[in-house]
């Protein structure tokens, strides 16, 4: 038994924080209230002005295992994960091998149970091998665990391939979460097209890449009554086709990740691969579009876009650098620096990460109710701490936020009433 | 005298710089016309010419220069040795490092590629053609032939021509020409023209009639074979017939422009042999020479920064 108090929190119904106290009893929210007696036995945490939320739910994140374990491997990540107060991660598939056969399905779901501080739902490979040339199964990928079907960090290109993908999937109610971009377009590209990358001799890929591949599955969802999802969505133009439409009714729905709503292509500065990322960042006003949609809902959710590179992908020439940066323990934090600055309240931002991912995946849990799981994040919205690559929990240091201040301490983190870190 | 650690590009050197380095280049140009040489300058001191691309023209401007000043020079060419073997730039860096090497002339396929090996090594680094960034040793020496021939370096008309896109020495120059005060033109097909250049000051033509009109210097850049077979322009002789500087083209230009080109020409791409050979009007040869004194200024400063 565990007695939070002097807490705020969020429960399922109210639209503001609310102070009060939290008891967890065998793994479950038991009860929660203005001033609740303290059981006997009870472990009792007092943590004024901190925040009691569910934990974050992570829609994207690429574990390094299987195949990259020199990255990451599923033990550092779920270390890194509890440091940041993530409790739930949705496993892309594109691993080496990758997760197109069910027993390898079966496999995650199970390594993350070995954990005992995270829950892993690994999504199911849209091709075999993510190789974009032929339909995985489905529906054993389904019945294995997967939540919904892409090929990770790899378009679905093929016009024709995307529109059987959509079909098929619909049939066992599955999404289709796509990396939207236009591979043609975006080929041998290493930052977004622009002046900046013209002067530092960079290929450009330009910002449309992502509003064609967009605007493409938008009509092939329409012709097949499939859903679409779209990951790390980066662009203005991307976000207005996509809030066009949601009002008329079609399957969308789409994330994007810290990176592109905190940063935009000015902090690759000279040549920091680090800040390499796919999609690459974008100009300003494609950021200040980013924050907009999360604000305004069209954005459904806020992922950690987790992509852990070693030394040996990032310390070489931009153009040659492996994309992706970490972004377990960073999650949060970079989050709540858009309620500091006004642009979301906290409620909002913690559906972002908790409410809203949970409903995506079909989960009960990522509220604060009577009897959901315990699986919570205690954190202090005022304490900051300095971001520095080499430091970070976990084995993946690639962080594109190194030297960044933010405001938001994990102080704990809870799997099923378990204390996980903190 | 202006003092940097490394010249990794045009970008980051001021207007005195630029010109104390070409006054220095001056009395090289000088010195080397007269047969002798300064070998006490660099003595000691080692050169090391690291060339992940070939290169024979640049490679031997900076090994003469080097010697002029009496360091010791050795050449590297790395496309054939270490990469295939697996070691990365910073293995390179590591290995150089403990050689104690001075001076460190980097070209590399990749931009930024001498900034990264700069940060990891002792030397100081001068960049001799980085992918598609820069090639800051190239603009200074277009920059001292122009001033040599026209007595200043500034409220000039200059155009570049074709290949803009792929160019590391357009973008030197444009840095260079427009902080000095000229007005910088580029001129050639929109495939193979960088998106967004026209925000630096510098004027975009696709027509060589309207880019040349009036202009003081004409400038041909080098366009790659793989760019010419249907993937930037449909052919060597589409290009040549709009873009290839030939007697009718620079026609448009001032009666007494200069015409430049960084080598090696194609000859019949994108430039004429009529007008690369016209004494009268071609400087080709004087940018050669014109290598050699800055690339010897860039290492006497260099080197002085570094004591």
């Amino acid at each position: 038994m565990i007695l939070f108090r002097k807490i705020r929190f969020l429960d399922e119904t109210a639209q503001s924080l609310r102070e009060g106290e939290l008891l967890v009893q065998d793994g479950s929210i038991a009860d929660f209230g203005t001033s609740l007696g303290a059981p006997e036995g009870a472990e009792i945490i007092e943590a004024e002005g901190a925040v009691l939320s569910p934990g974050l739910i992570d829609l994207r994140a690429s574990l390094g295992e299987p195949g990259f374990e020199y990255r990451e491997t599923i033990a550092s990540a779920a270390h890194a994960a509890a440091a940041g107060g993530i409790t739930t991660i949705a496993v892309l598939p594109d691993s080496k091998p990758a997760l197109d056969d069910p027993a390898l399905v079966r496999q995650i779901v199970l390594r993350g149970a070995e954990t005992g501080s995270v829950t892993l739902l690994p999504y199911g490979a849209a091709t075999r091998g993510c190789r974009g040339a032929e339909l995985a199964e489905y529906g054993l990928l389904k019945d294995a665990g997967a939540v919904a079907i892409t090929d990770g960090g790899h378009n679905i290109a093929s016009s024709r391939l995307m529109r059987r993908a959509l079909s098929y999937a619909s049939g066992f109610g599955l999404r289709i979460v796509q990396h939207a971009e236009d591979v043609e377009l975006a080929a041998g590209g290493a930052a977004t097209e622009g002046a900046r990358a013209s002067w530092m001799g960079l290929p450009g890929i330009p910002a449309a890449a992502e509003a064609i591949a967009v605007a493409r599955d938008i009509r092939l969802a329409e012709l097949t009554g499939g859903a679409v999802h779209f990951a790390h969505i980066t662009t203005a133009e991307s976000l207005a086709l996509i809030r066009a439409a949601k009002d008329r009714g079609l399957r969308i729905t789409c994330d994007t990740a810290p990176p592109y709503f905190d940063l935009n292509e000015t902090a690759i500065g000279d040549y920091r691969t680090y800040l390499k990322l796919s999609p690459p960042l974008r100009g300003e006003e494609d950021r200040l579009a980013v924050v907009a949609a999360l604000a305004d809902g069209t954005i459904d959710a806020i992922a950690s876009d987790h992509q852990p590179r070693d030394a040996d992908d990032k310390r070489l020439p931009f153009a040659d650098a492996a994309p992706g940066g970490a972004g377990l323990a960073t999650l949060l934090g970079v989050t709540l620096a858009q309620v500091q600055s006004g642009h979301l309240s906290l409620p909002q931002a913690l559906a972002l990460l908790t409410a809203k991912p949970a409903s995506w995946l079909g989960l009960d849990t990522g509220k604060i109710a009577k009897g959901k799981v315990a699986d919570l994040c205690l954190f202090h919205p005022d304490r900051s701490w300095r971001v520095a690559a080499g430091q970070l929990p976990g084995k993946a240091q690639n962080t594109p936020f190194d030297g960044r201040a933010l405001e938001g301490v994990v102080l704990g983190t809870w799997k099923a009433g378990r204390r996980v870190f903190g | 005298m202006t003092s940097f650690r490394h010249l990794l590009g045009i970008e980051g050197l001021n207007p005195v710089a630029v010109t104390s380095l070409l006054d220095l280049a001056e009395s090289y140009v000088l010195l080397n016309r007269s047969g002798k040489t300064q070998r006490d300058l660099l003595r000691g001191r080692t050169l090391i010419n690291l060339f992940f691309e070939d290169s024979t023209r640049t490679r031997t401007s900076f090994e003469l220069a080097g010697k002029r000043l009496g360091a010791d020079v050795i050449n590297m060419s790395v496309s054939t040795s270490s990469v295939t073997k697996g070691e990365t730039l910073l293995d390179t860096a590591a290995t150089l490092n403990a050689m104690n090497c001075d001076l460190l002339v980097v070209r590399h396929h990749r931009s930024g590629a001498p900034a990264l090996l700069a940060q990891k090594v002792d030397a100081a680094v001068i960049n001799a053609g980085d992918g598609t960034h820069e090639h800051p040793t190239q603009a200074l020496l277009d920059a001292l032939t122009i001033r040599r021939n026209k007595g200043r370096l500034s409220g000039l008309t200059i155009a570049i021509c074709g290949d803009i896109a792929h160019s590391r020495v357009a973008r030197s120059n444009i840095l260079l020409l427009t902080m000095m005060g000229n007005f910088v033109r580029v001129v050639g097909p929109p495939t193979l023209i960088p998106p967004g250049i026209d925000a630096a000051g510098v004027s975009v033509h696709t027509d060589m009639e309207e880019g040349l009109a009036g202009a003081d210097i004409v400038m041909a850049l080098r366009l790659q074979k793989e760019r010419m077979d249907g993937g930037m322009v449909p052919s060597a002789r589409e290009f040549f017939a709009y873009y290839g500087l030939d007697r009718r083209k620079l026609g448009f230009a001032k009666p007494d422009a200069l015409v430049m080109h960084p080598g090696p020409m194609n000859r019949g791409v994108e430039i004429d042999s009529e007008v690369a050979d016209d004494a009268a009007r071609s400087v080709i040869k004087e940018q050669v020479e014109m290598g050699v004194a800055v690339r010897m200024a860039v290492l006497d400063t260099l080197a002085r920064g570094y004591n």
